[in-house]
């Protein structure tokens, strides 16, 4: 394709004799992909830890005193045939007591005074994966709540709705700050094709006289914009990666590091977001290059 | 007058007037210019010679009347079919029109680039009528770098390379001494042998003798059946 590599040679031959501008475009689109893929890489990693989480949610059933063991056994049978239920453990009072025990650490001492275990015998709940909606769960809470037998039941973790509320508002804001960004993307490409174009207006003119189509003589303007796009994109997402490994380092000294597994955007997303940026940049250069062909 | 009359009209003027608010830069003309003419127009500085030429490129509109080129109705042109209109053209501007950050070589390959001919042709084309306009040597300069004689070779090397149907020369010796100029003439002599058709601006009355043509006369915008002085 001798015209393609015309053309291209065109387009780097006018981001090279604009180099300003041409490198303020691609500053501008390696920040807002920097700024965007940064939301994304937040809410991808944000995400697991919330299912991580979530698969983690347990609901504990406090049994009444004095349940003989077959009381039990028949409590357990009709728990794990509820919908939802994957396993019922039972944990005795006495396992509890030595798991707070082990949780209160230096401060057991005070439990040591106890004449009595006051704690009562539960059962803990697992649920199956695909039932750990937070809907399910406050449901089979109810049910399990009314079976004989049962004091109380408790799923520690209600503050991981609040916190799943607080993650949704999180990705709307992040939503809609990235369509902004796109959206000055588009209009800074814009303007810079405009700059262009009207820095060569001679240049153009003289190309219309000699006979070249439109398509011939914007072609090049095309180009120029996609490049400066992918170049701004992959300039933002490798930034990304630099402060990413930089924040990694960090936590993997903490102890946080088996607690918070983190993980980069996957290649498939970097491509997706490069490609959205080139088709930013397409449709900025589209966008004035239609108004300065109406004059 | 009518020299060829035995040809077909190529390009035809009828009651053609073109008007800047009130400046009547051309009014009613009428001329017909046929296949391989070598035709000179001729009239003092703001007599029209510009605008003619214009008018036929559609780099000017007609204000009222009609204009035929090579059987197309420049009135009727759609936009987006201007290209083919430009490319029966070969234009040597009165201002050259070269593109300054642009290589000579890269000005005049425009033209093939534009018309979309093969990368082997446009290096072989144009090298060898850079050679015929003596401007072998200078491939890479800039336009701006060149003495205005060289500028005009450049300008018509690239009015000539694709082979055009017409040629137009806007003042082609204008600012030029007379080896230069004698140059110019001579190679646009050589194109109207080879089958061109021919049209040049100027006032130049030396340059008019040296070429056998018929010579049209522009006065205040109005086709004038006689010279003047
Ligand atoms: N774009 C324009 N706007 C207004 N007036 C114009 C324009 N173009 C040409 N004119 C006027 O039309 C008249 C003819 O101009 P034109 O350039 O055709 O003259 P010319 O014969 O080529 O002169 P010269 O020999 O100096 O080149 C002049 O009076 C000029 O001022
Ligand atoms: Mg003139």
């Amino acid at each position: 394709m001798p015209i393609l590599k015309l053309h291209l040679r065109r387009a780097l031959q006018d981001i090279r004799s604009n180099r300003t501008l041409s490198l303020v475009t691609t500053s501008t689109f390696a920040l807002s992909i920097l700024i965007v893929s940064a939301a994304l890489l937040f809410f991808v990693n944000m995400g697991d830890l919330i299912d991580g989480w979530r698969q983690g949610i347990r609901i504990m059933t406090y049994l009444q005193d004095g349940l003989t063991a077959t009381d039990r056994s028949h409590l357990r049978a009709r728990m794990e045939n509820l919908y939802g239920v994957q396993r019922a453990a039972f944990i005795p009072k006495d396992q509890a007591l030595s798991r707070l025990e082990n949780q209160m650490g230096r401060q057991a001492s005070i439990l040591e005074n106890l004449d009595r275990n006051p704690l009562p015998d539960a059962f803990e709940i697992q649920m199956i994966a695909a039932h750990q909606s937070w809907e399910k769960v406050e449901e089979l809470a109810g049910t399990l709540e009314k079976l004989e037998g049962v004091s109380e039941v408790e799923y520690g973790q209600r503050w991981i709705k609040r916190i799943i509320n607080v993650f949704n508002l999180f990705q709307l804001t992040g939503t809609i700050m990235g369509a902004l960004f796109f959206m000055a993307a588009i209009f800074i490409v814009g303007n810079t094709v405009r700059l262009v174009l009207y820095s060569r207006r001679e240049e153009v003119e003289i190309m219309r006289l000699v006979g070249a189509t439109e398509r011939f003589i914007l072609a090049p303007f095309y180009f120029q914009s996609l490049i400066q796009a992918a170049l701004g994109g992959v300039a933002g997402l490798v930034i990304l990666y630099v402060m990413y490994r930089l924040i990694q380092s960090r936590i993997a000294t903490d102890m946080a590091a088996s607690v918070l597994q983190l993980r980069f955007l996957s290649p498939a997303t970097m491509l997706g977001i490069v490609v959205c940026g080139m088709l930013v940049g397409w449709l900025g250069c589209h966008l004035s290059v239609k108004q300065y062909v109406r004059i | 007058m009518s020299v060829e009359e035995g040809n077909a009209a190529l390009i035809r003027l009828f009651h053609v007037h073109r008007h800047f608010h009130a400046t009547r830069a051309l009014t009613d003309v009428t001329l017909d210019i046929y296949r391989n003419e070598f035709l000179f127009v001729t009239g003092a500085s703001g007599a029209g010679k510009t605008t003619l030429l214009k008018l036929l490129y559609r780099g000017e509109v007609a204000s009222q009347g009609q204009i035929l080129v090579d059987g197309m109705n420049l009135a009727r042109i759609p936009r987006r079919q201007i290209h083919l209109l430009r490319r029966k053209f070969g234009i040597i501007f009165q201002d050259y029109k070269l593109i300054p950050t642009r290589t000579v070589y890269d000005n005049v390959a425009l033209v093939l680039e534009a018309a979309g001919r093969k990368p082997s042709y446009i290096r072989k084309k144009v090298n060898s009528v850079l050679r015929t306009v003596g401007m072998e040597n200078r491939h890479n300069a800039l336009p701006p770098s060149l003495s205005g004689g060289e500028q005009q070779r450049v300008a018509v090397a690239r009015a000539v390379v694709g082979d055009p149907t017409i040629v137009l020369a806007d003042e082609p010796t204008g600012s030029l001494d007379t080896e230069s100029a004698g140059l110019i003439m001579n190679f646009l002599k050589t194109f109207h042998t080879r089958g061109a058709t021919v049209v040049v601006a100027t006032h130049d009355r030396e340059l008019i003798r040296s070429i056998p043509g018929r010579i049209i006369y522009l006065q205040e915008g109005r086709l004038t059946g006689a010279p003047t002085v």
